[in-house]
């Protein structure tokens, strides 16, 4: 009966578009009536000016899957070889150059050493100051060759891989494996991970987010409350879906993407985030990365989303006319059309880096530079 | 899961101490019958010899640092009149050294504790040992003092301390076997060699680098790939940092050996780089008709005007004309590494000095040049204008020569025809080269063989890969003047000098074995998987497809031969000596003809119907134990 109830509640609250705004329903009626006067107050969100790069202008390929900033040199893994920009030029390493596989679907730096690790279609490569090692799942303790994320902490490089995770000690060379056989993994499709010295997550499609603690050894899943229903009848009581994309550790939070929403975890509380009930455009999102306790990006599949505690902000080309579009909402959820000249390369976001106040950004269509627009 | 050395493991003494290891295996069981010699008496392990491997000066020029590595010390000579001022202790096999800036302390590598000694410069008092990476050998500190460098040569990187604690601030990759490092004058960036080819392609050219490390930045900053070498040692750069050199080997493994007339088996060259050259440059040391061997140590001199390189197992100093040395590199824009009319146009001459030269320092004035002359114990000191060794300086030990200390000048010495190579150019350090050659003249491309580590060789007859070879005696006498030498061999005592000093190498600490010699959970799961005798699905492992049956005993051999499936088409036998195991972590590649690339590939590859044991059962978490547990052996 209960149940019912909640269903009834979240049917009646569906998305609806109101005079070119979106308005979370559940306080649409106090948009309407203070609409106006929200022009006045509109948070002050972060302005990018976008500075856009393809194949025109010296991109191997304008599908961007991961993106990666080391100080001045930004990283782009591309579906045709790894890109380096440095002082306004791209350099392309490809297989040639002994990259694993020519599809990039993930970067890592280790910030110690400035060592690159590029996961790809065919393998994991190490980048090191022009010198490319590859890892197969034939040369190497590699537990398969399509590696969907890849993470560094300390000695270790974790990888997210289509038959589950794996450590590689570059120390001693072990390669650990973790998979159905020795962790609470359902399914063993890793996606995405994110390592730190207390803790490692990894985002395993179909079986939600699984927590190794370095200390212990230990593993735990974190599954949705939900199960498989597809409906979300226990909000914040967990995680949002078990079909997760990525995942972003920092400052002790947990954000973790998914294709049906996304969440975030504090060691305690959930808290998950919706078209409906947040300013985040779509529930389908590629690619989460966490800025501190409070703010993170969302790169969904209708544009790039920033989150800052409060308020939200949406960059990307209009849906329907593809001209640039920057949306902000606030707490109570009104919407408000920024004025802006450029936009991202395209809806479709798959990763994003920060680099200060700029941000770098993987498109289906091309790699974004946001340079950062001060009030 | 850094496994600290295993006291028990280690045989205290290396390559160098061979009076250590005489007593230590005990020299009547290793003597063959064939090959008896007049038995002379040997030194106590307290009478071992210095074995002086490098060199510094004191920022004064007045002391000159010997790094001893067969006594595991440094010895402080008065630089004048060679009197010993002090004696630092060090751990076992040092290999490395370098001052900090202000030149009050000194730093050790410890090749075999995998620890760095911290000594008082002022006092000798060692005032901390810290640890390092696998195999510590080349060390340099940053000129602000706060890091230290160490190259690990087992490691294959750069360890990054802090010069104050020596904590461990970062690991850089450096090339395989890193071993020496040299700081530019202005410390802006360090340089660092390695002596093992870096992994490729099976059956091309070996590929090295030198590695450009920022210190600023602690960071890799350029790798200067070098092609066609494996053997890289030291590296020197001139005061105006225009000028960077290497000492090399430049091997042709791709091409039979018989092929003399064609090149045969080494060139000994050095690269040259910086803004001089304006290129990366192979120069050949050789002339056409003698070989200069085993280039080990480089000093530029300070005016730049002469680059001197220590040939180890030529036993002399090459002098060259640096202005004359640009100028033909300028005028010769295509490579000419193998053109060995060329050192004619810039060697200036070569200075006889003692047995094995390795370490050089140049006194900062200029007019001097001290070389540490490993295996007879001296410091022929050099007037570098002259270009002659004015004296020479003895260092205190066994004041006989035996058996085993003459296997070891054997040994390091270039033997063959012309003098081009010695066992020590594809055992490099007693160890083994990385490399797989085609040593017989039974067509290009046949028969090509992996080498291997010749350590701990006891108990693992018979040699080659098709076991042909029931002794060291033939190994080492009949074999390598027929394959190797083209010219006249040892005579009988030289011969059972060589094989008593072959035999007598220890085993090298295991670094992936823990001291107390306890498996971690994944290599005693790959334990279980290396003894198992039923598969996957319950059924028996036939013995012969049981890694323990062909792999047994304490050194993972059956000293038998076998055919696992793994022979090539161009391959003369099927049948093939099963290798022991010891520190096979450190051997890639595998297989007889070092066709696989890692251990891994040997099954999941190179296995395909079992042949090589039962394999095709294992999950991939499987297979890794086993790999574990095979880096333990």
């Amino acid at each position: 009966m209960k149940r019912t109830v909640i269903l009834v509640f979240l049917i009646v609250a569906a998305v609806s578009p109101v005079n070119g705004q979106v308005v979370h329903p559940a306080r649409a009626a106090h948009a309407a009536a203070r609409a106006v006067a929200q022009t006045e107050t509109v948070p002050k969100m972060p302005r990018f000016r976008w500075e856009n790069f393809t194949t025109a202008n010296g991109l191997p390929d304008n599908h961007v899957f991961a993106v990666l900033v080391d100080g001045d040199r930004i990283w782009a893994g591309t579906n045709n070889g790894l890109a380096e920009y440095e002082n306004g030029r791209w350099k392309v390493y490809t297989t040639a150059d002994g990259l694993a596989h020519r599809a990039v679907l993930s970067l890592a730096l280790d910030s110690r050493t400035g060592v690159v690790w590029a996961g790809t279609m065919g393998g994991l490569s190490r980048i090191s100051a022009g010198r490319i090692d590859t890892y197969t799942q034939l040369n190497s303790g590699l537990s398969n060759d399509v590696v969907y994320g890849v993470s560094v902490e300390g000695d270790n490089v974790w990888v997210a891989t289509a038959a589950g995770a794996c450590r590689l000690n570059t120390r001693t060379g072990e390669w650990s494996l973790y998979n159905e056989r020795n962790t609470p993994m359902i399914e063993i499709w890793a996606y995405g991970v994110s390592a730190q010295s207390d803790k490692v997550y990894y985002a395993v499609w179909g079986s939600g987010l699984l927590e190794y603690t370095q200390k212990t050894g230990g593993w735990d899943m974190y599954s949705d409350p939900d199960g498989e229903n597809e409906i979300v009848l226990l909000k914040n009581q967990g995680l949002i879906h078990e079909i997760t994309s990525s995942v972003s550790y920092v400052d002790g939070i947990v954000w973790v993407s998914t294709y049906f929403g996304d969440s975030r975890y504090d060691g305690r509380y959930w808290h998950n985030f919706l078209t409906k009930d947040s300013g985040l455009p779509s529930n389908f999102t590629n690619f989460v990365k966490g800025v501190d306790r409070n703010r993170a990006w969302f790169c969904t599949d209708k544009g790039l989303a920033y989150y800052d505690g409060t308020n939200w902000a949406v960059y990307r080309p209009a849906l329907d006319t593809h001209k640039p579009e920057m949306m902000v909402s606030d707490a109570a959820g009104h919407v408000t059309k920024i004025p802006v000249a450029t936009a991202p390369a395209h809806n479709y976001v798959l990763g994003i880096d920060f680099q200060g106040r700029d941000v770098w950004v993987a498109t289906a269509e091309g790699l974004s530079h946001g340079v950062y627009q001060p009030y | 899961m850094r496994a600290a050395m295993a006291p028990a493991r280690i045989l205290r003494r290396c390559v160098g101490m061979a009076a250590a290891c005489a007593v230590s295996f005990g020299l009547a069981s290793l003597w063959q019958p064939e090959t008896a010699v007049a038995a002379q008496p040997d030194p106590t392990p307290e009478e071992r010899y210095a074995s002086p491997l490098e060199l510094l000066l004191s920022p004064d020029g007045q002391k000159l640092y010997v790094l001893c590595q067969g006594t595991d010390e440094v010895r402080v000579l008065d630089s004048v009149s060679g009197r010993v001022l002090r004696t630092i202790p060090a751990g076992h096999v040092p290999r490395g050294f370098s001052f900090s800036p202000d030149g009050a302390r000194l730093f050790v590598t410890n090749s075999w504790d995998d620890t760095v000694t911290v000594a008082d410069t002022s006092t000798g008092a060692v005032l901390a040992t810290w640890e390092a990476g696998y195999e510590p050998s080349g060390v340099v500190g940053d000129r602000t003092g706060k890091l230290l460098f160490v190259a690990d040569r087992v490691g294959n990187n750069i360890t990054v301390l802090d010069s104050a604690t020596g904590v461990v601030k970062a690991t850089l990759e450096a090339g395989r076997g890193a071993s020496y490092l040299a700081m530019a004058a202005d410390g802006s960036r360090i340089y660092a060699t390695h002596v093992y080819p870096n992994p490729g392609p099976y059956r091309t050219p070996p590929r090295s680098e030198i590695t450009v490390i920022d210190p600023a930045k602690a960071q890799v900053v350029d790798r200067l790939t070098l092609s066609g070498i494996a053997g890289l040692f030291h590296v020197a750069v001139s005061q105006d940092g225009r000028l960077g050199v290497a000492a090399e080997l430049h091997p042709k493994n791709l091409v039979p050996l018989a092929h003399v007339e064609h090149g045969w088996a080494f060139v000994d060259t050095l690269t040259v780089f910086g803004a001089d050259p304006r290129r990366l440059v192979e120069i050949p040391l050789d002339e056409i008709d003698r070989y200069f061997a085993m280039p080990f140590g480089v000093a530029i001199a300070q005016d730049k005007s002469r680059i001197f390189v220590t040939n180890a197992g030529s036993d002399c100093v090459t002098v060259i004309d640096t202005k004359r040395m640009l100028g033909f590199i300028r005028a010769h824009p295509e490579p000419f590494a193998e053109d060995l009319s060329a050192s004619a146009h810039y060697v200036v001459t070569r200075i006889p000095v003692g047995k094995n030269p390795r370490g050089v320092v140049m006194s900062r004035d200029g007019a001097r040049l001290y070389v540490a002359n490993r295996l007879d114990d001296t410091i022929s000191v050099i007037d570098a204008r002259a270009l002659r060794v004015v004296r020479t300086l003895r260092l205190a030990g066994p004041a006989t020569v035996t058996a085993l200390r003459r296997g070891e000048q054997i040994f390091y010495s270039s033997h063959s025809f012309q003098g081009q190579f010695g066992c020590s150019n594809c055992h490099i350090d007693s160890t083994f080269d990385g490399l797989q050659w085609d040593l017989e003249p039974d067509g290009f491309g046949r028969d090509i063989v992996d080498n291997r580590l010749i350590e701990d060789l006891r108990g693992t007859e018979p040699f080659k890969w098709n076991g042909g070879n029931p002794t060291l005696v033939k190994e080492c006498g009949i074999r390598t003047e027929m394959y190797f030498w083209r010219t006249q061999n040892y005579d009988d005592l030289q011969l059972a000098d060589l094989v008593l000093y072959i035999r007598s190498l220890p085993s090298r600490p295991n670094r992936w074995l823990a001291a107390d010699g306890v498996l971690t959970p994944a290599q005693e799961r790959g334990r279980a998987i290396f003894f198992r005798t039923v598969d996957a699905m319950g059924e028996p492992i036939p013995l012969q497809n049981r890694c323990s049956y062909c792999h047994s005993g304490p050194k993972g051999t059956s000293q038998k031969s076998f055919d696992v499936g793994t022979g090539k088409a161009t391959d003369n036998s099927g049948l093939l000596d099963t290798p022991q195991l010891r520190n096979i972590a450190l051997t890639a590649p595998y297989l007889h003809d070092g066709s696989a690339a890692t251990l891994e590939e040997i099954w999941t590859i190179y296995n395909p119907h079992d042949r090589h044991g039962r394999t095709n059962d294992l999950t991939k978490d499987e297979l890794n134990d086993l790999i574990e547990y095979l880096r333990t052996r």
